[in-house]
């Protein structure tokens, strides 16, 4: 349980989601500034209380976090640049909690920012780049890209399991139905099952609408000590579980239907001693439509072959057996690249029922799992059960 | 619809055996004569022993079958926007481990998981003394 992992607990204590979609006269590094401003903000802290760093974005390599905490002019006594992808925020809020946990530091900032949409990146598209790096050797040569990689899985779940496109399609319609009732999301006109599949095909079985969204964007998350979150402004949203683990093509034998999400899933309800009928409300890195449903499948709310028929009729839209990203997601909201933290603060907003035509009415606990890299080839995974203080 | 133009692959001293393979027409594997592991993708050590001493290549058969495979419809990369749509795919070698590749030369409609695949070479001109070639494979 909770006590064992962190025995001074481990709170959420401010988040902040950037509202712009499009940011041309916008950095990464503005974008997480007043993104932090805004987490702060909400927790009631200032700047000068942060004693931890956390960050992350695609331009971020080695010595970011320290050009980071010099554009904040800030000097933490604890750093982490961890970059795993999509879930790297996810994980530093588990990095964060452990580190306050042990003393290290007290007030930890988790932050991201991109301009990816402002940059026109072709994030799905754009191929694996030069065939000089030694591994992309293996890669390139062969026409890898983002979409194409998930294409592999959901061709294989199709295969194995008869899931459908139009399972896959009812994802991205509840995604957009979500983001009907968000002010924030990019895109909130009605889709329907055939919009999906009549839109263009990118990597056969998935279409341009099974595909999430380039926007900018960025975000911030404060992490403390329970006890200290209780002193704040507003109700702590605590951290009960949380996971973390890889999937690969190791050396060449993976099962690629078995995804990161499943070990760390498994860490995170151990540890939060709570069963999946529990979860009022789920937020999946739906990067695509299939990675929500390999997902949902692989932290255990389903089992492996049903995550077609769970998505379907409504299964994962507000008011139905698990509510998934009442944000509307990277389907539909906001995909600057990099979405694991939205997952985290949305999850908290939702605990604190702030969110008004989307809320998930009396949120008690919920589930963050992010994705890093791709599914069908490989990827990280990181699993977060958050809960109400009571 | 015209063909792959693949990039050039750029060899560490790990990896190329497996070129300079396809380069001589053979599609070469590593096994470790300790623990038995073949492995792809190739490297300086057994990936299980972390010991590289026993590590040799050898020819594969070029035989394999489709795990898993997608149509891809856009690929912005140059050498492969003109070629969609093309067949990307992960093929499971007779020997055991999984590579990813292209199958060429074929209907996309008629490519489906499990389908048994035979591999072949495309050469490459480059500007360098490099002898190397590009594993591709077909429907058998
Ligand atoms: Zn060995």
């Amino acid at each position: 349980m909770t006590k064992n992992a962190f025995p001074r607990g481990a709170a959420i204590a401010g988040v902040y989601e950037h509202p712009s979609r499009f940011s041309p006269n916008k950095t990464e590094f503005q974008i997480m500034a007043e993104s932090a401003k805004g987490a702060l903000d909400d927790a009631g802290l200032q700047r000068t209380d942060v004693d931890g760093l956390f960050g992350a974005s695609m331009s971020m390599g080695m010595m970011g976090i320290v050009d980071l905490a010099e554009y904040l002019d800030l000097y933490p006594d604890y750093l982490d640049g961890t970059n795993i992808g999509g879930s790297s925020f996810v994980a530093h809020v588990t990095h964060a909690a452990a580190a306050v946990n042990a003393g290290l530091c007290q007030v930890a900032l988790v932050l991201y920012g991109s301009t990816a949409a402002s940059n026109s990146m072709a994030i799905g598209t754009g191929g694996t780049g030069g065939s000089r790096n030694p591994d992309a050797a293996f890669s390139a040569p062969y026409g890898m890209t983002t979409v194409g990689s998930y294409a592999t899985y959901a061709n294989l779940h199709m295969a194995t399991y008869g899931t459908t496109s139009e399972q896959l399609a009812e994802i991205a319609v509840t995604m957009r139905q979500h983001a009907g009732l968000n002010p924030l999301a990019k895109m909130r006109n009605p889709i329907t099952v055939d919009d999906v599949l009549q839109s263009r095909m990118i990597s056969r079985p998935l279409h341009l609408l099974d595909c999430c969204i380039i926007s900018d964007g960025g975000g911030a998350v404060v992490v403390t000590s329970l006890e200290r979150a209780r002193d704040l402004a507003k109700p702590p949203v605590q951290l009960l579980g949380c996971g973390e683990a890889v999937q690969h093509q190791g050396v060449g034998y993976s099962d690629i239907l078995t995804i990161a999400a499943k070990q760390s899933g498994a860490r995170a309800f151990e540890m939060a001693g709570v069963k999946h009928s529990d979860i009022d409300l789920a937020m999946i890195y739906d990067s695509f439509t299939i990675t929500v449903l390999a997902t949902l499948e692989n932290l255990g709310f389903c089992p492996s072959g049903e995550g077609g028929n769970f998505v379907s009729n409504g299964g994962i839209s507000l008011g139905g057996t698990l509510p998934v990203n009442p944000d509307g997601g990277g389907l539909s909201s906001n995909h600057p690249g990099m979405r694991g933290i939205f997952l985290v603060i949305e999850a908290v907003k939702q605990l604190r029922q702030e969110c008004d035509a989307r809320q998930v009415p009396n949120a008690e606990l919920a589930l963050a799992h992010g994705t890093g890299g791709t599914i069908g080839d490989k990827h990280s995974g990181a699993t977060l059960i958050l809960g109400v203080d009571r | 619809m015209s063909a792959i133009e693949h990039p050039l692959p750029f060899a560490s001293w790990e990896s190329r055996g497996f070129w300079e393979g396809a380069g001589r027409g053979e599609l070469v594997l590593q096994r470790c004569q300790t623990c038995g592991l073949v492995q792809h993708r190739p490297r300086g050590v057994c990936a299980h022993c972390l010991d590289g001493s026993t590590l040799v290549h050898f020819a594969a058969s070029g035989l394999g079958k489709i795990y898993s495979f997608t149509v891809t419809e856009q690929n912005q990369a140059k050498g492969f926007a003109e070629a969609c749509p093309y067949v990307m795919a992960y093929v499971d070698l007779d020997e055991g481990p999984r590579m990813l590749t292209v199958v060429v030369d074929c209907d996309p409609d008629n490519v489906a998981i499990g389908a048994q695949v035979t591999v072949d070479y495309v050469s490459q001109t480059r500007d360098d003394a490099e002898m190397f070639a590009i594993p591709v494979f077909r429907l058998s």
